[in-house]
C-alpha cells in the first residue's frame, strides 16, 4: 500500500529512503574505521524527507538559480548526508566506498573545494555553517530568487556564541526564505545536554528572538514534511519570519545498541557490531546497498565522477 | 578618484567601494557597527540595499559574507584589523579560506597608530594570521590613492583577499593615475647599496630613511610591497642580489609578517643579511601615534639604525 503525505510525497518511499541511509552509514564507517555513527542515524528520517521531495533541487541542473539550498552546518554527520547525495542520483553510489579516504571527495567533513555544486559550505568547526546560510538566504532574497535555504544543525552546536549571532541576524533581516532545522537528539560527545549546558526551552528562546518555531518528530517524515514544508509567518509588520523546526531525534536511531548512547557519538562499529546493526536496520525494499570496491578499483576511481 | 593632500587610507577604500556600486552590482557591503570608522557610510547611504549591518558579531558576519559570496556576491566585509582577523579566526579560515569564498576582508586599524584605544585594539599580527592560510591574498595600501585602486582591482580579482588600511592621515605617495596590480611591488626609489622594503603607512618612514642615507651617499632602493602575499618574489631575489642587503619595515610583529615573508623567501632563494623593523614581539600601549611609532621603534630613525646594521655586517656600515 502507498501512503502519500501532504504534498503528493510517496511516505513508505521516503521510509524506506531512510532505511538506506542508515544502513549506507553503518558500511561507510566500518567500512573505512572511523566516523561519526550517532548523528548520521538519528538525523536519516531529515535527510531523506530533504532529498526525497522537499528540497527542490535536480542533478540534472545544478546551477538554477531558483533552486533550494541545503547547508550542514554540523557537518560530522555527513555520512547521511553523502548517502542522500547517492540516492537521490547527485553522486555514484560506489563513491561511498572513498569516504573519509585520500582524493575523495566524501571528506570526513564536508568540505565544497570537493563538492562545488552540492556542498555550499564546508563545515566541521560547529556553529558556522548557519551563518553561511543566512548569507546565502540574503543572497537569493537580493537576486528574486524563489529557492529557499535549509540549514541543519545538531542540538549540541547550539550552544557555540555564534549561533546566536546567527539567530540574531536571520531575524534582523527578516529571512523568510530560511528554515533552520536542529536535530535535538539531547545528547553530545560529554553527555546529556541539558547536563553539559542546556538549551531549553528552545522553542520559546526562539520565539522570543523573533522567529518562528515549530517541534516535529524527527523520525516520523509526515511530521516532518509539514513542518519543512509550511509557509514562512509574517510578523505584525507584515514581513517574513525566519522558521525553526526542532526535529526531536534519537542519537544512533534504528540500531538498538547504540540509541541514546553518547558514546557513540563519534565511535566506530567492530565489523560484528556493523553485522547486528544492519541486521537491526534491515534491508530496504526500494533500494540496493553501494557495490564494495576492491581498494584497486577505488584508486582507479579516485575522486569519482569528475 | 586622485587624493592629493594626506589622507586617511581607509578613505580611498570608501570612495572606491562607491564607484564599485556603481558599476558592480554583485558588490554587497557587510559592516559590524562600524559603518564611518571604516568609511563604508558612504556606500550605505547610496546602496542601502546591498549593504548589511551585522551589529557587533564579527563571526557571524564572516560567515555570513561567505554565503553570500558562494551565492555568487562579492562581500567586503569590514571591521577592525584585531577584530576579522583574530576575534573571526575560525570563520575566515572555514567559510572564507577554506571554501575558496570570494570574500574581500576589509579592516581599518591595522597596526599601532591607532591611537589612544591600546593594546587590544593594534593589530600587529593580522598579517601573521592571514598568511598562514593557504590562497588567501594580502594588501597593505600606502596611501589613499594605492587603496582606492586596490580596492577597484580586489572586487575583480578572484578568491579571498584580505585588505588591511591605516586609520590616521598618512601623506600621499602615489600616483592616483599608475595601474596597481596585486603581486608586482613598486620600486619607489632607485638605488644598489641596501633595498629597504615596506607597506603600508611605513613607506613614508621607509622614504625619509632613504633621505637621509642619501645625504650620507648611501643609495638605498625602496620597495613598496603592497601584496604581502603572493609577495613579488622577483623583486625580492632581485633586491637581494643587486643591493646585497634588504631592511624590512612594517607597522606589525616583526613574527609572521612583510619582515618574515622577505627573510623566508630570502634564505631559500639568494641569502643575503636582512634586519627586519617592526613591533618586537610585545603588545603596544594608549598613546599619540607619534609617540607609540617612536617607542616601539618605527621611525626614519630606527630605520636608518637598522640599514647601519645590516651593513655593518657586510663590513659597508661605516659611512652611514
Amino acid at each position: 500500500m502507498q501512503t502519500t503525505g501532504t504534498q503528493g510525497i510517496d511516505i513508505d518511499h521516503i521510509k524506506d529512503m531512510a532505511t538506506q541511509i542508515r544502513r549506507d552509514v553503518i558500511r561507510m564507517i566500518v567500512g573505512v574505521g572511523s566516523g561519526h555513527p550517532g548523528g548520521a542515524l538519528g538525523a536519516a528520517e531529515i535527510f531523506a524527507v530533504l532529498y526525497g521531495g522537499v528540497l527542490r533541487v535536480n542533478p540534472l541542473n545544478l546551477k538554477d538559480p531558483h533552486r533550494d539550498r541545503f547547508v550542514l552546518s554540523n557537518g560530522h554527520i555527513c555520512a547521511a548526508f553523502y548517502s542522500a547525495l547517492s540516492l537521490a542520483g547527485f553522486l555514484p553510489r560506489e563513491e561511498l566506498n572513498t569516504f573519509r579516504r585520500l582524493d575523495s571527495r566524501l571528506q570526513g567533513h564536508p568540505a565544497r573545494v570537493k563538492l562545488p555544486d552540492l556542498v555550499e559550505t564546508s563545515s566541521g568547526p560547529l556553529g558556522q555553517g548557519f551563518s553561511v546560510a543566512n548569507g546565502i538566504a540574503l543572497a537569493l532574497k537580493l537576486d528574486g530568487s524563489r529557492g529557499r535555504v535549509l540549514c541543519l544543525v545538531g542540538d549540541g552546536e547550539m550552544q557555540e556564541g555564534q549561533v546566536w549571532e546567527a539567530i540574531m541576524t536571520a531575524a534582523q533581516h527578516k529571512l523568510g526564505n530560511l528554515t533552520l532545522i536542529i536535530s535535538y537528539n539531547g545528547l553530545q560527545i560529554d553527555g546529556e545536554v541539558r547536563k553539559v549546558k542546556d538549551l531549553m526551552p528552545l522553542k520559546a528562546k526562539f520565539e522570543s528572538f523573533g522567529w518562528e518555531c515549530a517541534e516535529a518528530d524527527g523520525h516520523d517524515v509526515v511530521s516532518l514534511q509539514r513542518a519543512f514544508m509550511a509557509s514562512p509567518m509574517v510578523d505584525p509588520t507584515g514581513q517574513e519570519k525566519p522558521r525553526a523546526v526542532i526535529a526531536y531525534t534519537v542519537m544512533g536511531k534504528g540500531v538498538p545498541f547504540m540509541e541514546n548512547k553518547a558514546m557513540w557519538h563519534g565511535s566506530c562499529p567492530t565489523p560484528t557490531q556493523a553485522e547486528e546493526a544492519l541486521l537491526a536496520i534491515g534491508k530496504a525494499k526500494g533500494f540496493e546497498d553501494y557495490p564494495v570496491l576492491s581498494n584497486r578499483t577505488m584508486s582507479k576511481k579516485k575522486g569519482g565522477r569528475k | 578618484m586622485i587624493f592629493e593632500k594626506p589622507t586617511p587610507i581607509r578613505d580611498g577604500f570608501g570612495k572606491a567601494l562607491l564607484e564599485l556600486g556603481e558599476k558592480n552590482p554583485r558588490v554587497v557591503v557587510l559592516t559590524a557597527d562600524l559603518s564611518e570608522a571604516i568609511r563604508v557610510h558612504w556606500f550605505a547611504e547610496k546602496y542601502p540595499k546591498r549593504f548589511f549591518q551585522m551589529g557587533i558579531a564579527e563571526s557571524d558576519m564572516m560567515g555570513t559574507a561567505a554565503g553570500l559570496a558562494v551565492a555568487g556576491k562579492i562581500p567586503f566585509v569590514t571591521t577592525f584589523a584585531a577584530f576579522a582577523t583574530s576575534l573571526a579566526h575560525t570563520p575566515v579560515r572555514v567559510s572564507v579560506a577554506y571554501n575558496q569564498a570570494n570574500v574581500k576582508i576589509a579592516t581599518s586599524h591595522g597596526g599601532v597608530c591607532v591611537g589612544g584605544d591600546g593594546a587590544t585594539h593594534q593589530s600587529i599580527e593580522d598579517i601573521a594570521l592571514m598568511r598562514v592560510l593557504p590562497g588567501m591574498t594580502i594588501v597593505v595600501p600606502c596611501d589613499a590613492n594605492e587603496a582606492y585602486k586596490a580596492t577597484l582591482v580586489a572586487a575583480e580579482y578572484p578568491g579571498p583577499l584580505y585588505l588591511r588600511l591605516g586609520r590616521v592621515a598618512t601623506p600621499i605617495f602615489t600616483n592616483g593615475n599608475t595601474s596597481f596590480q596585486i603581486g608586482k611591488a613598486q620600486v619607489l626609489e632607485q638605488g644598489t647599496d641596501l633595498a629597504i622594503i615596506a607597506c603600508g603607512a611605513m613607506v613614508g618612514v621607509a622614504l625619509e630613511a632613504s633621505n637621509r642615507l642619501r645625504q650620507k651617499g648611501i643609495h638605498a632602493r625602496v620597495i613598496n610591497m603592497h601584496t604581502i602575499k603572493p609577495i613579488d618574489q622577483l623583486a625580492v631575489v632581485k633586491a637581494a642580489r643587486e643591493c646585497g642587503a634588504i631592511v624590512t619595515i612594517e607597522e606589525h610583529s616583526i613574527i609572521g609578517g612583510l619582515g618574515s615573508a622577505v627573510t623566508e623567501l630570502v634564505s631559500e632563494k639568494c641569502p643575503v643579511p636582512v634586519e627586519r623593523v617592526g613591533v618586537r614581539d610585545v603588545f603596544g600601549e594608549s598613546g599619540e601615534p607619534d609617540e607609540i611609532l617612536s617607542k616601539y621603534g618605527l621611525t626614519a630613525q630606527n630605520l636608518v639604525g637598522a640599514c647601519r646594521r645590516v651593513l655593518n655586517r657586510l663590513g659597508r656600515g661605516r659611512d652611514v
